[in-house]
């Protein structure tokens, strides 16, 4: 112990964390409710693979617009298709279309990103540009232009909404990365000649890895709700396929005569991208405490 | 200041035209030739030919791109080969629609987060500060379209107090035109305000955390006067980039919206387009929001140089 | 004897009238808890006017926690018991309600804290920081004339060019600019204390000197008192008349510098000083430390406080050791050096 020196110093913002200690408590509650929305919805979906109430492209005059009932758990839609089933599968259409999209902006906005902050001089630049310019081409816009050129699909919206998120990941990956490689122990790497890409590998990827996870769940969310807006569209999944959106826009002349119907498409939609929303708040909170009051 | 802005003014410009580039490269994918669509399929070559030439069809994609990029430039954005119309008097009429709608919804929005966004950072900490992040949490997970509908079957079907759709433009009744612009507005602005309400919260209580505040209270000001002559100028830097981005998620918001309540904007225009398989009149809508998002980012970049010193050099 | 190399003969004299007359400053019992979490411990001193006073002690000594609390600045989650007052306040400030308090600060009390280069408003130009304390307590009649005694304070605390340095934004100034521009705020009402939290850790060890002499000279001006809070011994010895040692969270020694420095009496201070006397080691040839970590917040033992470290300790450190001495020259040990206790 020495004098004079000015080893760590009464650190006031520390004694600030142990104040706020039970926030700490309430962060998890975020990521427990987060994780329970999105596993009910994971469940639903493979629960969809084995088993639904009933066929869910399946018509029947007899049952056309039925309240909720024994026999309809939450009743059936102007064809006679029962609306849980219908929720069931869409609920697969829902996850499919996020992984993939948030699949394709991770894959490819990550290693920009990456490339961006290892090679200030000239990637950055054309990097951060580059996603300025793909930022004006929003999700829909661009699934809307796929959708012309190439025929509106569930395949369409995935690709586009993946591509108008890669400037989030890149992003991300960018910032996460030039904090990184500033560090200390990078710095003697690259002292002692160590590749750029071999530091990637084992400094730069582990460490903004719960980034990239944070962004996934929120991006996840995005994608949700830009797929519903796009099969409300009719931009998005074609019919018979099941999708919530799509459900929404044919419950929506049915106002007068069934509002009911809008309500479950609706609210599946809503609590599926809060579940995300929520989950990646609780990871970031996870991740990093000290962030505790960013959320 | 002058060489940063400068600078940021010719990104912008260059912008622009990689946009341009890029909106009609894809758009020239499209499979399909305007001139045997437009005469039908059982036209002679002959005919479709000569359309072709009417067109400009016949030539190639790089000189029909100057021409229509030239053109633009002008404000010019051609003929459609479909309707015949000039593309440019639809989008104009349209524009002003959908310019008014994002408007109303940004007022809105603006309305909601700026005072509970700030409330709820302020008291972050007690009762009633959660449970407006929570609120907003909600609320920023309701897609627009779902809550027009939701509006629309409570104030319009079950209420009868608004109309479900339609549009009045303001000089030809201003009473109607404003009944109808309120659901709309409402269904983008609210679910927008929630999700600004989250970023300005967050944005002042990063302010709240830093030493210049308390430095403010050591002079002397409640934690009020400090919040209010201090942070929030600063607090205002995140806040408007997120306003930047928050404006291209209203327009398209608007496309969306407009397709709820049937009003005929800029939405309706590239939704019809796409249908009609209306190549010109796609390929202006889309540079016409593109361009908006770009100008606005711009204009941000140029507010931030003016608001904080910091960035003044270079 | 009066032993203070850098007092004038005069201040002998005050120092020892300070002590007599109503003090500015009175701080009694001070206890500060974080939940269950007891952080600072009947902590007691007083400033006479004039005075300059130091608080030494480690990370986790809870010196800063202490100049925070007299000033109402605790942080979210902390509190604080026991007595603080001010002269000429009636209300105990620990009570008083944050508008009074707002009253105060700035006015009465001001502080300067450690670190300058986010201290001030990044948006703001550097006079009218300054101007701001100014008219916040309508210590000048108008903005006119805020606005030049800014420029006349920055010019006292030496910046050159202080009219040019109003105009200037803080990312403008370097560090120690910053930190005389947060002395000429914290002086400009012409408070009866001045608290200082490590104003010079964070500066280059060539500016030290200066804002040293910077601070000492605007107390002197004003007959402020001073309350200077860092870990750094030597600079408690240049700055202060009393020194009053934390350990623990708990005052262990107090009295004149000179007195305390060459006859410590608490084991902990006795090792302190050892351990910066770099000529002379121990036995083996290497330098002397306290054996042992400066334990975290709320773990420090019962009983004495520093009885874990201490090769003096027996069962009777078990319990807490009273006060020995006069309250503002004395020390808290069962066993101190230089012989039992009187």
């Amino acid at each position: 112990m020495s004098i004079g020196a000015s080893g760590e110093l009464a650190d006031v913002s520390g004694l600030q964390d142990l104040a706020s200690g039970d926030a700490r408590r309430r962060l998890n509650r975020y990521l427990v409710i987060g994780m329970t929305i999105v596993g009910l919805i994971v469940f639903t979906a493979l629960v969809s693979f084995i088993w639904t109430p009933y066929d869910p492209t399946e018509v029947d005059a007899e049952a056309r617009l039925l309240e909720p009932s024994t026999s309809h758990v939450l009743g059936a839609d102007k064809f006679g298709r029962d609306v849980l089933s219908q929720l069931m599968w869409g609920a697969r259409t829902t996850l499919f279309v996020g992984v993939v999209a948030v699949g394709v902006a991770a894959l490819i906005g990550t290693p920009l990103g990456i490339l961006a902050g290892m090679f200030p001089r000239w990637a950055d630049e054309l990097v951060m540009r580059s996603n300025d310019l793909l930022l004006a081409f929003p999700a829909l816009l661009l699934a809307i232009m796929f959708g012309a050129v190439f025929g509106a699909s569930t395949l369409t919206a995935m690709l586009a909404i993946g591509i108008a998120t890669v400037p989030a990941f890149a992003r991300i990956a960018r910032s996460g990365t030039l904090q990184v490689m500033s560090r200390e122990y990078v710095l003697a790497a690259r002292a002692a000649g160590r590749p750029r890409f071999a530091i990637a590998r084992r400094h730069v990827l582990p460490n903004i890895a719960p980034l990239l996870i944070v962004q996934s769940s929120v991006a996840f969310g995005i994608a949700v709700l830009a797929e519903a807006a796009l099969s409300f569209l009719g931009f998005g999944t074609r019919p018979p396929n099941p999708s919530w959106g799509r459900m929404l826009q044919e419950s929506q002349e049915l106002l007068h005569s069934a509002p009911l119907l809008s309500v479950w498409p609706g609210l599946a939609i809503a609590l599926a991208v809060l579940g995300f929303n929520l989950l990646g708040d609780g990871l970031r909170d996870h991740f990093d405490p000290r962030l505790d009051d960013r959320r | 200041m002058l060489p940063a802005l400068l600078r940021r003014t010719a990104v912008f410009l260059a912008s622009v035209v990689v946009a341009s580039v890029l909106v009609f490269g894809f758009m020239a994918v499209l499979p399909g030739d305007p001139a045997e669509v437009a005469l039908g399929v059982n036209a002679s070559p002959e005919a479709v030919a000569e359309v072709r030439a009417e067109f400009g069809t016949d030539r190639s994609k790089p000189v029909q791109y100057a021409d229509w990029a030239g053109g633009l430039s002008v404000g010019d954005f051609g003929v459609s080969y479909v309707t015949q119309e000039s593309v440019g008097t639809q989008i104009n009429e349209r524009m002003q629609v959908t310019l008014i709608l994002v408007l109303a919804a940004m007022i809105v929005s603006l309305a909601i987060a700026l005072p509970l966004g700030t409330i709820a950072a302020a008291r972050h900490k007690k009762a009633s500060g959660v449970a407006l992040s929570a609120a907003s949490q909600v609320g920023a997970a309701v897609p627009a379209f779902l809550a027009g509908i939701l509006l629309v079957a409570v104030f319009s079907v079950q209420l009868g107090w608004f109309p479900s759709s339609g549009w009045t433009p303001p000089d030809e009744g201003f009473g109607d035109f404003l009944r109808q612009l309120i659901l709309p507005a409402i269904s983008l602005g609210v679910v927008e305000g929630a999700v600004l309400t989250r970023y300005v919260r967050s944005a002042v209580l990063e302010v709240l955390r830093e030493d210049f505040l308390r430095t403010a209270r050591a002079k002397g000001l409640t934690p009020n006067q400090a919040l209010v002559w201090h942070g929030l100028r600063n607090a205002a830097i995140p806040v408007i980039t997120v306003l930047g981005l928050q404006l291209s998620t209203l327009l398209i918001g608007a496309v969306v919206i407009e397709r709820v309540y049937v009003i005929p904007g800029l939405g309706s225009l590239l939704l019809d387009g796409v249908s009609n398989r209306d190549l010109l009149l796609v390929q202006g809508v889309v540079m016409v929001l593109v361009v908006a998002v770009l100008i606005v980012n711009y204009l941000v970049d140029v507010l931030y140089v003016v608001i904080d010193p910091r960035l003044r050099r270079s | 004897m009066n032993a203070n190399t850098h007092a004038s003969a005069d201040s002998g004299v005050d120092a020892a009238q300070g002590a007599l007359a109503e003090p500015v400053l009175a701080v009694e019992g001070l206890g500060i808890r974080s939940g269950d979490l007891r952080l600072v411990s009947d902590v007691g001193f007083s400033l006479g006017a004039g005075e300059r006073v130091g608080i030494i002690g480690e990370s986790g000594s809870g010196k800063s926690l202490t100049a925070l609390a007299t000033m109402g600045l605790l942080p979210d989650g902390l509190t604080a018991s026991g007595s603080v007052r001010l002269a000429g306040v009636e209300q105990e400030l620990l009570s008083a309600g944050e508008r009074q308090l707002a009253r105060i600060r700035g006015h009465r009390a001001s502080m300067v804290f450690q670190e300058p280069m986010t201290a001030l408003n990044p948006l703001m130009r550097v006079g009218d920081q300054v101007a701001e304390v100014m008219l916040r307590h309508d210590t000048r009649p108008d903005k006119r004339g805020a606005a030049d005694a800014a420029v006349d304070l920055l010019g006292r605390v030496r910046l050159s060019d202080p009219t040019a340095a109003a105009k200037a934004y803080p990312h403008q100034l370097s560090g120690g600019q910053r930190q005389r521009v947060m002395l000429a705020i914290a002086l400009a009402n012409d408070p009866s204390v001045l608290i200082c939290d490590e104003p010079t850790t964070a500066l280059d060890v060539t500016v030290q000197a200066q804002m040293l002499d910077l601070i000492l000279e605007g107390v002197a001006a004003r007959r402020s008192a001073l309350l200077f809070i860092t870990h750094d011994l030597a600079v408690v010895a240049q700055v202060c008349e009393r020194v009053i040692v934390l350990y623990g969270g708990r005052v262990v020694e107090a009295g004149p510098v000179w007195d305390v420095f060459t006859n410590p009496r608490h084991r902990y201070l006795e090792g302190l000083l050892a351990a910066s006397d770099l000529e002379h080691g121990s036995a083996d040839g290497r330098l002397s430390t306290i054996r042992g970590a400066v334990p975290g917040a709320g773990q420090f033992p019962a009983g004495c406080v520093f009885r874990n470290r201490c090769d003096h300790a027996t069962e009777r450190c078990e319990s807490l050791p009273p006060w020995a001495g006069a309250p503002q020259h004395g020390f808290a040990c069962w066993h101190p050096a230089g012989g039992e206790r009187a």
